[in-house]
């Protein structure tokens, strides 16, 4: 099993928003050589093939393939390598990857690692939807590449699952099927407001619905929903739309015994994304899934800093650092470790998410029963949206404690959700 | 070679026909293959193994749980030494992981003794007892409360769809015909067997029933009515293969009075399965999965094996066994209709395969067919889709050889543009992206088509052009 042995200064793992960007930023920098490996055919990442307006810098919006290309082509212009059709398939050392190509297998030995693998939408078996499993059961994922890349049929009647919060993904999914001449049957919410309420999108929204089972053999012939009332509906479809619920693909992470963050399911990193793993960097929604390319895109301009001390020497590797836990109904948080004579995150803040719905909720950051920080939210806080977290509180924090716990107080009743009891203040 | 899945069928008398494509259909016509007869295949589906022989638990058993005495009991014990030795030659994903019955009250671990003494009766000798520490030596992720277990090293994981693939290709290159989408309708009987099908007329001396879910329909239509096959629903969820560390054996319940508990298991492609439920059913297309059946799935995996539940599920599937009341299979010759009934092929089925069409073959034989010299069959090579082999994704040979074997198409389960191109133009070509999934995993894996459906589709649409 001959394979090629080659060494470079930095080696980002996936050529998406974030990855691009880091590459762009470290070569830029004079990092050295700076190499993307990225398993499609083209780099880019999911905005390849989103063919909504959005992404990009808020006052200056384009496509995603035109924001995909840019990206690719600064990290180009930069010095960067990007090696598309190449996947890091292992860890053969600490920062050291194997790699298939169609010019064969190589070993890449780094000084520094950035993982940029991205997110995924959970398909419908993950989520456990119950039925058979006929044709016509998408994400939107697939849908996209199916109809912008591949120019594929899609069927004539179709349902958009939303999972919460997932507007903007349920909303281009609803285009992406009118654009292939589907008619939309309905879009189904757990959510209890609908997020599609626009008068333009003229389709049936059930909200507080649950999809419970689909129906069909070979083809797709319904999803049967059932209401927060207990009452069943069979819609008759031949496709449906799973969209949301991402999870990052952390398998590369996870199989080089990186730590996993248990609310993101992501690499735990600290506030200068530092894995547990020497050398071994993580941005993007690699580390929380479904945040917008720009957000992806900026932790991987965050991650220059940080990647070039490491490449000095200056900035030994730190241990662990204080895990950050969150109580329900916060979901998670990230970054989630914190060293209190550490750097600030990226923009100074945290990010979390919520499962339920929160009217100005003050968000309460405690260790070992003391308060170290409250911060009230000026605005609703809603599941699958972020909300954020201020850092100045980082250096009250005990490097030597327990874990920091942010924990929400409901504003109208004055005491702590989910909190331990301590927090009665 | 002939492979049509359309069209008229060819007008001529064959010795013999065979019902049903799953994994013992296709061994029925491969041994038949090496005789010098005119052979064919057909099935209701697009593909073959399309049925409960493509939802299954994937075990190649030992057989020492079956009833002492009976067919079952010799043609697993007889099959699954053939199998093995078969799958080593053609290259059909194994792995000797072994098998532990986990006693997790005193009346199960009290079971473990007379289980061993059955296996005895049953011709197999190697089981062993383990004590609780070795238990958790062995399976340190076992949930709490495991007190001891009964140790079956031969039980081994395999993969079902190779294994019927790997059958049928050997006996269509050696001029078996294999027709698809051709449902029997009816049989009228006379001095040769006419077969009315959803293609068209076909004529045979002699006819093969391996139905399956359906046999005893197929068998009502001969005047029989020796049996009802009631479908009996099995769900399991299949595990990202990042569990696959969490097991290293295959789990198995102790059979209780109070009835069989769920498994939990390797497999061959890196995953880990937990199932199946038992539900007797009328429907024989009920292969949907339920909310209840997952739930109580889920409850039962997460005894055994606690951290599997909060491991991402990459696929869920339900199959249908061929459940006849009788705790054996239904072979059954009918030498004055020149008929054999191939019927209850349970779980087991897979692992007795080859004795069964041995079995059948030789019944055929006895009913008057005159087999003549046998012949020895070229061996096949089978595309490696298990993970205890190299893949081609990690071969530098194959590779340098062919670009296209380093070009992944489908990333979560890393197979190639050159194996989706082979398993296109192979012998027995998939009919659909299910076929091209069961061939090569494509689409198989924990995103479930998101970063590859629409390319997947593409190749597999462009190579039916």
């Amino acid at each position: 099993m001959s394979r090629t042995d080659r060494a470079v200064d930095v080696l980002v793992v996936g050529a998406g928003p974030a990855g691009l960007a880091a590459a762009a930023h470290l070569a830029a920098a004079g990092a050295g050589r700076v190499e993307v490996l990225e398993r499609e055919q083209e780099p880019g990442g999911v905005p390849r093939h989103s063919h909504h307006r959005g992404f990009g810098p808020r006052h200056r919006p384009t496509t995603g393939p035109r924001y995909a290309r840019r990206l690719a082509a600064m990290a180009l212009a930069a010095g960067a390598a990007v090696r598309t059709g190449v996947t890091a398939t292992g860890w053969a050392g600490p920062r050291t990857l194997d790699t298939t190509g169609p010019h064969g297998l190589e070993r890449l030995t780094a000084t520094a690692v950035v993982l940029a693998t991205g997110a995924r939408e959970r398909p419908r078996s993950a989520r456990l939807v119950p039925g058979t499993r006929p044709a016509g059961v998408l994400t939107t994922g697939e849908l996209q590449q199916a109809v912008h890349v591949h120019g594929q049929p899609v069927g004539s009647r179709a349902v958009v699952v939303a999972a919460a919060g997932a507007d903007a993904v349920a909303r281009a999914a609803v285009d992406m099927l009118r654009t292939a001449g589907a008619h939309i049957v309905a879009l189904v919410t757990e959510a209890i407001r609908g997020p599609l309420r626009s008068p333009s999108h003229r389709f049936p929204v059930l909200t507080g619905s649950t999809v419970v089972e689909l129906t069909g053999h070979g083809r797709l012939t319904g999803v049967r929903v059932r209401g927060d009332d207990g009452r069943g509906t069979l819609l008759d479809c031949d496709t449906v739309v799973f969209t949301g619920d991402w999870i990052p693909e952390h398998e590369l992470a996870r199989s080089g015994g990186i730590a996993l963050d248990p609310g993101t399911r992501g690499p735990a990193v600290d506030t200068t994304l530092r894995t547990a793993l020497p050398g071994v960097f993580a941005v993007g929604n690699l580390l929380h899934g479904g945040e917008p390319a720009v957000r992806a895109a900026a932790e991987g301009r965050g991650v220059t800093g940080p990647v070039l001390a490491h490449l000095a020497g200056t900035d030994p590797w730190p241990g662990g650092g204080v895990p950050l836990r969150v109580a329900p109904p916060l979901l998670w948080v990230a970054p989630s470790r914190v060293r209190p004579d550490g750097p600030p995150p990226l923009q100074e803040r945290f990010t979390l998410r919520t499962a339920e719905r929160l009217p100005a909720p003050v968000l309460v950051v405690h260790q070992d029963g003391r308060i170290l920080d409250r911060q009230r939210l000026p605005h609703t806080a809603l599941p699958g949206r972020p909300l954020h977290l201020r850092a100045r509180w980082t250096a009250a924090a005990d490097p030597d404690g327990g874990p920091v716990h942010i924990s929400v107080m409901s504003d109208s009743r004055q005491s702590a959700v989910g909190g331990p009891p301590i927090l009665a203040v | 070679m002939t492979v049509t899945t359309s069209g008229g069928l060819p007008d001529r008398l064959h010795d013999v026909i065979v019902v049903g494509a799953g994994v013992v259909g296709t061994a029925v016509a491969r041994e038949l293959a090496r005789h010098s007869l005119r052979v064919a295949l057909v099935d209701a589906g697009d593909d073959v193994g399309n049925g409960t022989s493509k939802a299954n638990t994937a075990i190649l058993h030992t057989g020492f749980d079956a009833v002492p005495g009976t067919l079952e009991s010799r043609l697993v014990r007889e099959g699954r030494h053939r199998l093995a030795a078969y799958a080593e030659q053609s290259g059909i994903p194994v792995e000797p992981v072994g098998a532990l019955l986990v006693a997790w009250d005193r009346e199960q671990l009290a079971t473990l003794p007379a289980l061993a003494a059955k296996a005895a009766r049953n011709g197999y000798h190697a089981t062993r007892l383990l004590d609780a520490a070795e238990l958790a030596r062995r399976e340190p992720h076992l949930g709490p409360g495991a007190l001891g277990a009964l140790e079956v090293p031969d039980e081994w994981i395999i993969c079902p769809w190779t294994t019927t693939l790997a059958y049928v290709t050997q006996a269509v290159r050696v001029g078996v015909d294999l027709h698809l989408n051709c449902r029997v309708q009816s049989v009228t009987a006379g001095t040769h067997h006419e077969l009315s099908t959803s293609r068209g007329l076909l004529r045979t001396r002699y006819l093969v029933n391996a139905a399956g879910l359906h046999a005893d329909e197929l068998d009502r239509r001969l005047g029989r009515q020796d049996f009802t096959v009631t479908p009996r629903r099995g769900q399991l969820i299949v595990y990202d293969k990042l569990a696959r560390p969490l097991v290293g054996h295959i789990l198995l319940p102790v059979p209780t009075a109070l009835g069989k508990g769920v498994l939990v298991a390797p497999t061959v492609y890196g995953n880990v399965i937990l199932g199946p439920t038992a539900e007797d059913l009328d429907d024989k297309r009920a292969t949907g999965s339920s909310a209840e059946g997952l739930e109580t799935l889920r409850a039962k995996g997460g005894r055994i094996l606690p951290a599997l539940i909060d491991e991402e599920v990459t696929a869920v599937y339900a199959g249908l066994r061929a459940a006849t009341g009788q705790d054996d299979y239904r072979i059954r010759a009918h030498p004055r209709l020149r008929y054999v009934t191939v019927g209850g092929i349970r779980s087991t089925g897979l692992t007795a395969s080859m004795a069964i069409a041995d079995y059948v073959t030789g019944l055929l034989g006895d009913a008057g067919l005159h087999l003549g010299p046998t012949r020895d069959l070229d061996p096949v090579h089978m595309p490696n889709i298990g993970e205890a082999r190299p893949r081609p994704y990690q071969r530098a040979d194959l590779i340098a050889a062919d670009p296209a074997y380093g070009t992944i198409v489908c990333h979560c389960e890393r197979v190639t543009r050159g194996e989706i191109r082979d398993a296109l133009t192979s012998t027995v070509p998939p009919g659909s992206l299910d076929g091209l999934r069961r061939r090569t995993r494509a689409r198989g894996g924990r995103c479930q088509g998101f970063y590859c459906g629409p390319a997947v589709r593409a190749l597999f649409e462009d190579g039916h052009r």
